[in-house]
Parts: structure tokens; sequence; C-alpha cells
């Protein structure tokens, strides 16, 4: 076990050492630099002089390999580097914006599958009856109404019907006022949730009609357990594996869907910030949100897999 | 002696009907292809101009109008016909998504079965790049491809390329790894075939079929990420219509015109339903053994 957990480890860090060389090259390809992201139009009146001391200072002048272990080691030592427009160390504002960012996926998560999972089970229950048609509507319509749109039709019925404006100056940390904090990531939650349940559904629908045929679930029935019992303690204890799975991998775009949700519904997560740095080129911030993301996602993954072993014991760790 | 004879070359009726019609036979590929179908007519005919009316062209005493006669879905805050600039919209959408999907697709497939074929170094350089760009969320290294290379849509389709190539990658590269332990390839060694030859007379048509499959679904999220990314404002660029950024622009207006953002929004959501239906279609046609599900 131990020796799966190291290998899997040092692959998640290669892995990660590979994104960051990657978001690192992308941002350079960029037009205009820490330079002209400071000074705008300004920067053409430069003189060569002050020009190279600039490029000094943000250490533009140094060979790309030298600013990317530059960039990597300051990192390790929780330096970001510094957001240009405002001032604010980039630690700071990751700091801020990580934790609503991580509460609206897990809150998300936790809504995607209780809602997948029950819809799920209800709909192989009985299949091909009313009761899958309807699951498997609600799966196919969860992955095509995008993000963007639910959330729009949802802010836009609040607003019109509650006269509810998403603003950025109300919003309320969880531990500051807990009501008020679940009630503002309450829909952008559901949004997402709504998203994820639909292919946890899928997952387990399909998997709880490859279980329900083995015999030992008609050992189950034929020795008098219960129909739920059977169905929620026999069948779906043994779909957990590919459920987690999935969920798992679902997470990816459920990060990447709160970019699109923060930005609808106004919360100063890590989306906004990364659009935000995106829209006034700070390069600081955009890698470094990047950096993060990618870092969680991987993370994630990588917990997912150890998980199996303690899920399903027959997993075999080569 | 003349040269071996390569059973792969010869066309011999199975008795198995064709694509279209099995496709045809089952119902979610019905609906899926006779949606599709629809909306490359639209494209179309926004492509050479037969929309109702303009869609760039703004009226002002027709703001807001509600859909009527003259106008079908009604207008926007400028007075633009909002079913015409979802025509045009739909062009937009068909043309990133077509492009992006068919680069991603080539390019990801080719990558995957050389890695699953030939093995070795090249499988794993492969397997390392696709597991890079698969620790990024889609939408945020869209997001930053757009931010590197520049908005418009042909950028736009080159960052959705670049996301979905890796999925393409990997579904081609499974099915791969059991054909090339099969006895018609180590015949085909036998018998002297080129490398070339074998892997596209004889490992391709063998994986086709996920890949086939894949592409109609990647059609369906490339149309997605793109409304997404232009909902966002970094897609495709005013003055030219969108479907997303014509969302975006609705829902501060929803109290005064309703209208503007269900026409676009229903069609995003025909669109994916539409390939998403195709895509499952495709998988029970291409593959007999396959039970419904």
């Amino acid at each position: 076990m131990a020796r799966y957990v190291g290998r899997r480890l040092v692959e998640a860090l290669g892995t990660l050492l590979g994104v960051a060389v990657l978001i690192f090259l992308l941002l350079r390809v960029l037009p205009g630099d820490e330079i002209t992201a400071r000074l705008g139009i300004e920067a053409g009146s430069l003189t060569e002089a002050q020009r190279a001391a600039l490029e000094a200072y943000y250490q533009l002048d140094q060979p790309l390999w030298s600013q990317f272990f530059g960039w990597l080691g300051s990192v390790f030592q929780g330096n970001f580097g510094v957001s240009v427009i405002s001032g604010r160390p980039v630690s700071e504002q990751l700091a801020a914006a990580l934790p609503v960012t991580i509460q609206l996926a897990v809150m998300s998560v936790v809504i995607g599958v209780v809602i997948g999972v029950v819809v799920g089970v209800f709909a192989a229950s009985r299949p091909d009856g009313a009761r899958d048609a309807a699951g498997q509507t609600f799966g196919l319509l969860g992955l095509a109404v995008p993000d963007f749109v639910l959330a729009s039709a949802i802010v836009a019925f609040l607003s019109t019907r509650f006269g509810y404006f998403p603003s950025a100056g109300d919003f309320v940390p969880f531990l500051q006022a807990p009501t008020v904090n679940l009630q503002q990531m309450l829909y952008p939650a559901l949004v997402l949730g709504t998203g994820l349940a639909a292919t946890v559904m899928r997952t387990t629908r399909s998997v709880y009609l490859e279980i329900a045929e083995q015999d030992f679930v008609r050992t189950a029935r034929g020795k008098g357990v219960s129909e739920r019992r059977t169905r929620w303690r026999h069948v779906l204890r043994n779909a957990l594996t590919p459920i987690v799975t999935i969920t798992g991998v679902q997470f990816g775009y459920l990060l990447g869907g709160t970019i699109i949700v923060e930005q609808i519904f106004v919360l100063p997560g890590l989306g906004r910030l990364v659009l935000g740095g995106i829209a006034q080129r700070e390069l600081a911030v955009v890698q470094s949100v990047v950096l993060v993301v990618a870092t969680m996602f991987v993370l994630v993954n990588l917990a997912v897999d150890l998980l199996y072993a303690r899920i399903d014991p027959r997993v075999r760790l080569s | 002696m003349s040269a071996p004879t390569d059973p792969a070359d010869q066309t011999v009726s199975d008795g198995r009907p064709g694509v279209f019609i099995a496709l045809w036979r089952t119902s979610n590929g019905r609906i899926g292809l006779l949606v599709t179908a629809a909306l490359v007519l639209v494209g179309l005919l926004a492509w050479v101009g037969l929309t109702p009316h303009d869609p760039l062209v703004q009226t002002p005493s027709d703001r807001f109008l509600p859909p009527s006669t003259v106008y079908w879905a009604g207008t926007d805050q400028f007075g633009r016909d909002i079913a015409s600039r979802s025509m045009a919209g739909i062009l937009v959408s068909l043309r990133v998504a077509v492009l992006a999907v068919a680069f991603a697709a080539l390019i990801g497939s080719a990558a995957g079965i050389s890695a699953g074929f030939l093995g070795g170094w090249t499988e794993r350089i492969v397997g390392r790049l696709t597991d890079m760009l698969f620790a990024f969320p889609a939408i945020l290294l869209a997001l930053v491809i757009v931010t590197a290379l520049g908005t418009g849509w042909f950028n736009t389709s080159a960052a959705i390329a670049v996301v979905y190539t890796p999925i393409f990658v990997r579904v081609a590269r499974g099915p791969v790894l059991s054909v090339r332990e099969m006895d018609y390839i180590a015949a085909g060694t036998v018998l002297g075939f080129g490398r070339r030859r074998l892997l596209l007379r004889h490992v391709l048509p063998n994986v086709a079929a996920p890949i086939i499959v894949q592409t109609a679904l990647a059609l369906s999220w490339a149309i997605l990420t793109e409304s997404s990314l232009s909902f966002l404002g970094l897609g495709t660029q005013p003055p030219e219509p969108s479907l997303g950024r014509m969302v975006s622009e609705a829902r501060n207006l929803f109290g005064p015109a309703p209208w503007m953002l269900v026409t676009p929004s229903l069609l995003i959501v025909v669109a994916v339903v539409g390939l998403n239906l195709l895509g499952d279609g495709l998988r029970d046609a291409l593959d007999p053994t396959r039970q419904r599900r």
C-alpha cells in the first residue's frame, strides 16, 4: 500500500511540474507584460534606460528557464507575486478567494451526488418504465443545459420576481453569518450540482443495472431481504466505486463551472479572480489561480484513486 | 508469385444494414440525426444570407419588440431581429465546433493510435502530455489559451481543439491495445505489410467506432464551450452574433424583454441534446453486441 501511495504521489508531482511549465509558457506568449499592465499606453514613452530598469525589476531580462525556476521557487515559499494593479500580494487574494470556491465546490458535490444517486437508483429500479424515462430525461437535460443558461435564468427569475440582485459587496463568509452565506451559496451550488447530478445519475443507473443481475442480489431477494434494503444495501454498496470515480473526474469540470457561476452570482472566488486577472492582463494573478486550480484537481484525482482501496477491498494495488 | 492479397481490401457484405439505416432504427439516433440535420440546414441558410432580417442591422424604432409575425422571436435592445441573430449564431457555433473537433479528432486519434500501437517512448510521451492537459478543467484551459492567443472565432476554435485532443487520444488508444494483440495483426506482419498499411487498413477500421461516437459527443461539448467562452466575452466577438453572448446580454434585460433570453438558450440546449442523442444512437448502431441500456 505504502509503495502504491508513494508511486502515485511521484506521478502526481510529475504531472504538476508539467502543468506549471505549460502555464508558464502559455502565458509568456501573451502580448504585453507586467510593464504594459502597470503603465498601459505610457509604456510606449519609456526611455531605453527606464525600460531596462523595469525589466530588471520584474526580472524580464533573465532567460526563460531562470524566470520559471524563480517563479516556482517563490511559489514554494508561499510568494505568488504582487498584483500590479491593486498592489496587494497575490497570496492574500488567493487566500480570500479559495475558501469561497472550495465551499461552492463542496456544496455542489454534495447536492450533485445525492440527487444523482437517488434519481439513478429510482430510474434503474424499474428499467424502461415511466420513472426510468423521467430519470433519463433529467440526465440528458442536466448535461445539455449549460451552467450559464441555468444560472442566468435563475438570476433573471429572482431579480424580476423578488428584486434580488447578486452583488459583490454583499458577500458574507460562512463563519460570519452561516445562514446568510448559505442563502447566497444555495443557488450557485444548485446550478453546478444539477450538471454533476446528471452525470452521476447516468453512471449510477448503468452500474446499478449491471449489478442487479448478479447472483448475490438474487440470493438476497431469495432469502427474504426487503426490496428497499436490497436496493440500497446490496446493489448500491457494490456500485459505489464507479460513482466515486465519476465524481472525482467531474470535480475538474465543477472547478471550471465555478468560474462561470461565480461570475454570474458575483461570488468573490477563484473564478472571478482569474477573469479579473485576464481582463487586466495580470500575469501573476492568472498563473497563480490556474496553478492552484490544477493542483486541487490533481490532488482530488489522487485522493479518488487512493479511496478505491478503502471502498472496494477487491482492488489490487499493483 | 503474386503479391499476397489483403483480406481487408475486399468488400464483403456481412448482411448487416448500413450505419445510417442502423442509426435510423434507434430512436435516439433518429431524433439526433433529425435535430442535427435541422441545425446544419439553419446554419447553411444563415451562411447564404437567407435570414428573415439582416442579423446585424439595428432598427432603433423597433427596440424590445415581443415576438410577432414580423419578428418571429422578438427584437433586442438595438432593434435587431433575434431569430436572424440566432440563426447566424448557430452558424458561428457550428463553424467553431466543427473546426475544433475535426482538429482534435484527427490529431488526437493519430496520437492515440500510434501511442497504443507503437508503445515504448511514443506511448510514454503521449501519455505524459495527455495527463498534463487533463489536469486542467476544460473551460479554464480554454480560457488561458484564448487569453494567450487573443479572442475571435478562429482562436476559440484552436483553444477548444487543444482541450479536446487528449480525450481523443484516450478514446483511440484503449481499443488499439487489444487490437494489436489480435491474430490478424500478427498475420499481416508475417505477410510483410508495412506499419503504415497495418495501421490504416487493419487497426484503424477496428477502432473507428468509439472515435466516431466521441466525435458526435465532442461536437456537443464544443458548442457548450464556445457559448460559455462567448458568454464570458472571450469567444466570438461583436458584431458577429453568438448564442452565448446573446444570453449574456439578455440576462440583464430579462424584465423588459424575457424573449431575448429564451430563444438563444433553447437553441443551445436543442443543439447539445441533438448531438448527444446522435452520439448515443451511433454507439448503439455501430456496436451490434451492445445491449440497449
